[in-house]
């Protein structure tokens, strides 16, 4: 449900959005923070190690590893010993991280990273998309995407509480569009330190590394095992969606910030056409959909915060009514042309009454800019298959076809 | 001496992972906390619900069990519960010298205080003898096999020891199942000095390197004897110890014969060139170490 935001404009202060995150993390109270930099996730780690040499996170070690195989792998060691950990990465980083991202995610540790969206190689890139973090779907990682800075930064600590409930056990990612938001200067209230003790309290696993009771992690478990490990995870994952929502609006009760739980929506009351999106395009479709509205033109917004666990009951209570969605996806899965949220969109109706005609576009990779034209472009259409039904079911959106 | 790894597990009759495991635990005393990468001794060790160890214990993957091992130590500094608790990783050498290659030399590089010991048995044994970094010049394994035209492993062991003395480390050294109380003292030693110290065991394995079971340590003797393998310390940089073998010392062969993997050298044509090139290795081995 929409709810008034009450933000305290004389606790504003403009920082750089990455600025923003490290101050978050510091006001969860990490024990261990170990990272490995790589643009655009630098100035995050880069901050980090500032408060850290100021001597401004207590309790607290910070290990420069020699690459981010290593850093998530050190916080194997550290979380599993009790410590509350962080890292941050992004593209390239996440992907090396691949191996260790099923590791942490199987043995339960509530890990919590910062992802700086951006876009994988080749060709290199350093611009955002969600390339990087959809192609981590399957780890067993809770997935959460912002909208602005304000809303990474109180994500944080969101996160912590979502990981670290003993119902979950399950490691998130923070998502916030690299430079978009990571390197973006706007004005914000930063993570309170007196609220945060409150709201997130210190963490008490149950099973830790320690000689005075001696515990076995990482067992190998052979075929009369294994499946209930999978099970287990996947049981998780469906107590995350209620919790997800259950920690946005108790996070708004304390601090009287909020952003949706699992989705969130805009002006989709009565909407006719309702766009699906994550992270920072979200605000450009909320300007698209004000204009349009002036024009009697019946948009709306479902924006997608939680990815994993996938919301699939509260998108389908959302879309149910109206005559065309449109899902746009930062990403491709190569060999179906088709992104993710799309996919997984139209896979949640399937086996239901809902029957709204829906149509993917694929834009904004690589840093492309995503313009308050294609926004209005993309509605312009969806208003054609209102009439005349699907055409083209998913595509690329803004190809410069000189390139060709 | 209480064993810190009990009997039941899944190791073969002989096996050197289960000794070497059993002597790291010696030395290190209880209050350790042991990471293992994927391989041999975790496979055998937790057949889940089952643990041998009684000590905690950690596998994560195959190539950052050192990395594993600084995450436990920052952790415990960071939460105030360091102590005297020692932060053990015990790898095999494809673990070590192959794959967990840049995992150790960040954390050597990085100075953790834990102890990293390496139990070579020179062939990825897991996975059924394939060929590894620790893998001897002209031994025979299944992806290094000897040949109408090949005497096996064309190349010496890559020199894991010197690669951590260059790290600063303060503390290396050598040991063998061959002599369990130099393994057990070395253990001891390594966790008690602070800073990441480095053990590197010489572990024969009565499957890979094919001897009956009950050789395990008689193999291991045999090539600190020949000094294919000398046992030796080197603190914050400089040779402090060298167990010299004087009228014990014996040829290449008598340590080549034990094994099936150097069989072919015995019965290809050209094998005694071969040996001779493996006797030029113990002898630049004694020559250097002074056994």
């Amino acid at each position: 449900m929409p709810r008034e935001m009450n933000l305290d404009k004389s606790k504003m202060v403009v920082v750089e959005g990455s600025y923003a995150v490290a101050h978050a993390v510091k006001a969860c109270r990490p024990n261990v923070i170990s990272a490995y930099p790589i643009t655009p996730q630098t100035h995050i780690v880069e901050d980090l190690s500032q408060f850290m040499a100021d001597g401004e996170i207590p309790n607290c070690e910070y290990i420069n590893v020699e690459s981010e195989f290593s850093a998530l792998s050190a916080l194997v060691g550290a979380s599993a010993a009790g410590a509350r950990c962080y890292s941050a990465t992004t593209s390239q980083g996440l992907e090396l991280m691949h191996e260790v991202l099923f590791n942490v995610s199987g043995m339960r540790l509530p890990v919590v990273m910062t992802i700086v969206n951006r876009a994988v190689s080749a060709p290199i890139s350093i611009w955002n998309d969600h390339q990087d973090t959809i192609s981590q779907r399957d780890t067993g990682w809770i997935q959460l995407y912002a909208e602005n800075i304000q809303e990474v930064s109180d994500m944080t600590a969101q996160a912590y509480r979502i990981s670290e409930d003993r119902d979950i056990l399950m490691p998130s990612m923070t998502c916030m569009d690299g430079f978009i938001l990571s390197h973006v200067y706007e004005p914000v209230v930063l993570l309170e330190q007196d609220l945060t003790d409150g709201f997130l309290p210190a963490y008490e696993p149950e099973h830790v590394l320690d000689p005075k009771n001696p515990l076995t992690f990482g067992a190998f478990a052979d075929p009369n095992y294994y499946t209930e490990f999978r099970y287990l995870q996947e049981q998780a994952m469906q107590r995350a969606l209620k919790k997800i929502e259950d920690v946005a609006n108790e996070f708004y009760d304390i601090y009287g910030r909020y952003y949706g739980g699992l989705i969130d929506e805009y002006r989709t009351d009565d909407a006719e056409i309702i766009i699906m999106a994550m992270g920072s395009v979200v605000g450009t479709i909320k300007d698209v959909i004000d204009k349009l509205r002036d024009r009697n033109v019946k948009a709306g917004l479902l924006k997608i915060r939680s990815f994993r666990p996938f919301p699939a009951e509260a998108i389908k209570n959302v879309i149910r009514d109206a005559k065309v969605v449109v899902v746009l996806d930062k990403n491709i899965t190569l060999g179906l042309n088709e992104g993710a949220l799309f996919t997984e969109t139209k896979s949640t109706l399937y086996n239901t009454d809902v029957r709204v005609p829906i149509i993917g576009y694929m834009l904004g990779h690589g840093g492309r800019d995503i313009r308050i034209e294609t926004i209005e472009r993309v509605i312009d259409e969806a208003t054609e298959v209102m009439k005349t039904g699907i055409r083209i079911e998913s595509q690329f959106t803004d190809l410069r076809e000189e390139l060709l | 001496m209480k064993s810190l790894l009990a009997s039941g597990h899944r190791g073969c009759a002989g096996c050197c992972d289960a000794m070497a495991a059993k002597f790291t635990l010696m030395g290190a005393g209880e209050d350790c906390i042991v990471v293992n990468p994927t391989g041999c001794l975790e496979v055998m060790t937790t057949p889940f619900p089952e643990t041998a160890w009684e000590v905690p214990w950690i596998h994560s993957l195959f190539e950052n069990a050192a990395a594993v091992g600084s995450g436990i130590e920052a952790a415990l500094k960071a939460l105030g519960r360091k102590g005297n608790t020692k932060v053990v990783v015990m790898g095999g050498d494809g673990a070590t010298l192959d794959i967990g290659m840049r995992s150790i030399s960040g954390v050597f590089e990085r100075g953790h205080d834990i102890t990293y010991v390496c139990i070579d048995n020179e062939a990825y044994m897991n996975t059924g003898v394939q060929r590894s970094g620790a893998t001897p010049f002209n031994a025979s394994t299944t992806t290094s096999p000897a040949g109408k035209v090949s005497f096996g492993n064309p190349r010496p062991k890559k020199n894991m020891p010197a690669i951590m003395v260059a790290h600063g480390s303060p503390y290396v050294a050598t040991t063998s199942l061959g002599y369990p109380k130099d393994m057990i003292n070395k253990v001891k030693k390594a966790t008690e000095i602070e800073g990441p110290a480095y053990i590197h065991c010489h572990a024969p394995c009565t499957t890979g390197w094919g001897f009956d079971t009950s050789k395990t340590v008689e193999v291991a003797k045999m090539a600190v004897q020949t000094g294919l393998w000398p046992l030796y310390e080197v603190e914050e940089g400089k040779v402090t110890s060298v167990r010299k073998l004087g009228k014990a010392k014996k040829p290449v062969e008598e340590y080549l014969k034990m094994q099936r993997r150097f069989k072919h050298l015995f019965t290809m044509e050209g094998g005694a060139e071969e040996i001779a090139k493996i006797q030029a290795i113990a002898d630049k081995n004694i020559e250097e170490f002074g056994l």
